[in-house]
C-alpha cells in the first residue's frame, strides 16, 4: 500500500515538474468562437548584407582616394575633407561598428578558435588598411579611421612632447595589443571595443565612464595631438610596422630639401626627424658600446617579461567568465542560497556538470600560462628594443617624416616653400 | 633590404588571410554562410530572464525586446506574465502589473480569454513578464534581439554580461530564434 502510494507521488511529482522543463503548452490555445483572428509575431530584419559590402566599398574608395591626395596632390586640404566625411560615414552613420581596429580581434579568435568563422568583410577591414599602408603608408590614418578624424578636428595648441616621451607612451599601444591578442585568442573578452572611447560620441549613447574617458582624451588632444593614435590605438602597431617598409611614403617637400626649418615645429605628432650631424669619432666610440650593452640587455628583458607572464596568468585569467565561475563555484558554500549570483544559477539550469567545467577552466588557465608568457616575452622585447632606438642617431642631412609614426596627415606639406619643377 | 621585408609582409598576410578563408572550405560568395556577416542571436530555451539585457546593451532602451510567439499563448484570463503574483483583483491598475513600464496591453477577445500585445516602443528588455509567463504559462512571452533596434557590436555588450552564454554569432540569414515556430527557428 505504501509503496503504491510512493510510486503515485513519484509519477505525480514528475508529471508535474516535467513541464518546467520541458515547456509544454500547459494551457492549450483556445478555439475564438467570435472570430477573432491572432496577431502575427513581427521579426523586423536586420540591416541587409549587401549593405556590408558596401562599407568595404566605401573603405576601399576612401583609402584609395586618401594614398591620391597624400602621395600624388599633396594636399592638406583634401585630406582634412576626406577625414570629415570618413568621421560622418564610418563614425556618425555606421556608428563605429565594425572597424580596422577591432578587426584584430576577430581575425586573432578566428585564427585561434575552431569554431569562429570570421566574416569576408570583417577580414577586407582588417586586410585593406594593412596592405594600402605597405604601399603609400599610414593614409588610413591620415584621412580614413573616423578615431582620427574626430581627434584631428580638437588638435588646435599641439606641442612637442620630446623624444623619451613620445618612445615611453608609445609602448602603451604594445601592451594594449598584447593583451587584445590575448583575451581574443583565449576567446574571454574584445577589450578594444570594450574600451573604446569615441563610440559612445558616435552613438550619441554610452556608459558614463566611457563618456569621460572620451572627453579627457578630447581635452588631451588639444594640447596633445591624438593621444589614442599615438598612444593606445593597437592597431597603430601593425600600420606602425607596415608603414617603415612602405613602397611610397608621403616627403615634407616635393623636391630638395633647403633646410629652410619652416616645417620644424610644425609636426603635431613629433613624426619629422631632424637632421643630425655626423658624430666625432671619440663619442661615436662610445655610441656604438652603448648600442652594444642595450642590445644584450634585450634578451634579460624578454626572460624578465616572460617571468613576469607566468607570475600574473591567474590574474589575467580571472578575466575569462568561466575561470570567474568556476571561482565563484569553488567559494561558494560561503554564499547564501538568496543572494546567489545569476551566473550560478544558469549553470545550475544549464546541467553541465561541474567536472566538465573545471577541466575545461584548467585548459583556459593553460592557455593563459602559455599565453602570458609571450605576452611578457613580446613586451619586454618591445621595452628594450624602445629603449636602445632612443640612442641611436642616425646620420641625415635633411628634414624627413617618420615612416614609422608620420599619419600622414600632410600638414607639414603646406609649409615647405620648395616648388617642384 | 626594405623591399624584401616588403615582401615578406604580403606573403605573411596573404598567409594568414589564405588560412582563415580556406580553413571551412573556400567561401565563394553565398555557398559559406558561416563566412558571410552575422547577427547576434538570443537563444530563449538558455535564458534565464537576468534582467542584464535591460542594463547591459549599448542601446537605451535596449535592443533586446519581449516578444510575443502569439501561436504559443494560452489567451489566459490570470496571466502570470501580466500580473504580479498575488494579484487579487484582475484589474490593469499598475500596482497589479509584473511589466515595470506598462508595456503590455491586456484587451479583452471573448470569455474567458485576453490578449496581450507588447508595446515595443515601451518595452525595456527586462524579462520579468517572460520569466512570469514561463513559470506558470506556456512560455510564449520569449526575449529576442530586435534586429532593427540592434547596432551589431562587435563585442555585444550583452552578450559579454549573460551569465547564462545565451548569445551567439549567427548567420544574417537566420537571425531569430523562437519557441512555437516549427523548428524553433525564423
Amino acid at each position: 500500500m505504501k509503496l503504491k502510494r510512493l510510486v503515485i507521488l513519484v509519477l505525480f511529482m514528475s508529471g508535474l515538474f516535467l513541464p518546467a522543463a520541458m515547456s509544454i503548452q500547459r494551457f492549450p490555445k483556445p478555439e475564438f468562437e467570435s472570430g477573432y483572428v491572432e496577431p502575427v509575431t513581427q521579426f523586423p530584419l536586420p540591416r541587409g548584407e549587401f549593405l556590408i559590402w558596401m562599407d568595404v566599398a566605401v573603405l576601399l574608395l576612401t583609402i584609395s582616394l586618401a594614398s591620391w591626395l597624400v602621395i600624388k596632390k599633396r594636399s592638406r586640404l583634401g585630406v582634412f575633407w576626406l577625414s570629415l566625411f570618413s568621421l560622418a560615414y564610418f563614425g556618425f552613420y555606421r556608428q563605429g561598428c565594425v572597424c580596422s581596429i577591432g578587426a584584430i580581434q576577430n581575425v586573432t579568435l578566428a585564427l585561434f578558435s575552431g569554431n569562429f568563422t570570421i566574416p569576408l568583410a570583417v577580414l577586407f577591414f582588417f586586410l585593406i588598411p594593412l596592405i594600402f599602408t605597405l604601399l603609400f603608408g599610414r593614409t588610413f590614418c591620415a584621412a580614413v579611421c573616423p578615431f582620427g578624424a574626430i581627434q584631428d578636428l580638437v588638435a588646435f595648441k599641439p606641442m612637442q612632447i620630446g623624444a623619451w616621451l613620445n618612445a615611453f607612451l608609445g609602448m602603451i599601444p604594445y601592451l594594449y595589443l598584447g593583451l587584445a591578442v590575448l583575451f581574443a585568442a583565449t576567446t574571454t573578452d574584445f577589450i578594444i571595443c570594450r574600451y573604446d572611447p569615441f563610440v559612445g560620441i558616435f552613438r550619441l549613447n554610452g556608459s558614463f565612464g566611457m563618456f569621460i574617458f572620451a572627453g579627457v582624451l578630447l581635452l588631451a588632444g588639444v594640447f596633445i595631438a591624438r593621444p589614442y593614435c599615438r598612444f593606445l590605438c593597437p592597431y597603430g602597431v601593425l600600420l606602425n610596422w607596415m608603414s617603415r617598409f612602405s613602397w611610397k611614403h608621403m616627403t615634407i617637400t616635393p623636391a630638395e630639401c633647403v633646410q629652410c626649418r619652416l616645417c620644424e615645429n610644425i609636426c603635431p605628432y613629433d613624426a619629422i626627424d631632424f637632421p643630425q650631424t655626423k658624430k666625432d669619432p671619440a663619442s661615436h666610440r662610445k655610441q656604438i658600446n652603448r648600442v652594444i650593452l642595450l642590445g644584450l640587455l634585450v634578451p634579460v628583458l624578454v626572460l624578465a617579461g616572460v617571468w613576469t607572464g607566468s607570475q600574473i596568468h591567474r590574474t589575467l585569467a580571472g578575466v575569462n567568465s568561466k575561470v570567474r565561475l568556476v571561482r565563484l563555484l569553488q567559494t561558494e558554500p560561503m554564499l547564501k542560497d538568496k543572494d546567489e549570483l545569476p551566473e550560478i544559477t544558469a549553470f545550475r539550469s544549464s546541467g553541465v556538470p561541474q567536472e566538465q567545467l573545471v577541466s575545461e577552466v584548467d585548459g583556459i588557465e593553460k592557455d593563459f600560462l602559455k599565453g602570458s608568457r609571450i605576452f611578457g616575452g613580446f613586451i619586454g622585447l618591445v621595452f628594450g628594443l624602445t629603449l636602445s632606438g632612443l640612442f641611436r642617431t642616425p646620420y641625415r642631412t635633411d628634414y624627413v617624416t617618420n615612416r614609422a609614426t608620420c599619419l600622414s596627415c600632410s600638414r607639414c606639406v603646406d609649409y615647405c616653400p620648395v616648388i617642384k619643377k | 633590404m626594405r623591399t624584401t621585408i616588403r615582401g615578406t609582409l604580403f606573403g605573411g598576410l596573404a598567409l594568414m588571410a589564405g588560412d582563415l578563408l580556406f580553413k571551412e572550405g573556400l567561401p565563394l560568395f553565398g555557398k559559406n554562410t558561416k563566412a558571410g556577416p552575422t547577427v547576434w542571436q538570443l537563444d530563449p530555451a538558455k535564458c534565464i530572464q537576468c534582467g542584464r539585457c535591460a542594463i547591459n546593451c549599448v542601446k537605451t532602451p535596449s535592443a533586446v525586446k519581449c516578444t510575443h510567439a502569439y501561436s504559443m499563448c494560452g489567451y489566459c484570463k490570470l496571466c502570470s506574465g501580466y500580473f504580479k503574483p498575488g494579484t487579487k483583483t484582475l484589474e490593469t491598475g499598475a500596482e497589479n502589473k509584473l511589466c515595470p513600464v506598462s508595456a503590455i496591453k491586456r484587451t479583452f477577445v471573448e470569455d474567458p480569454f485576453y490578449e496581450y500585445i507588447i508595446d515595443e516602443t515601451l518595452c525595456i528588455g527586462c524579462g520579468k513578464c517572460v520569466k512570469g509567463c514561463g513559470a506558470f504559462g506556456n512560455g510564449s512571452l520569449q526575449l529576442q534581439v530586435r534586429h532593427h533596434l540592434c547596432d551589431n557590436c562587435n563585442d555585444c555588450s550583452i552578450a559579454r554580461n549573460c551569465p547564462a552564454e545565451a548569445f551567439s554569432r549567427v548567420p544574417l540569414t537566420d537571425p531569430y530564434l523562437l519557441k512555437g515556430f516549427g523548428k524553433e527557428k525564423i
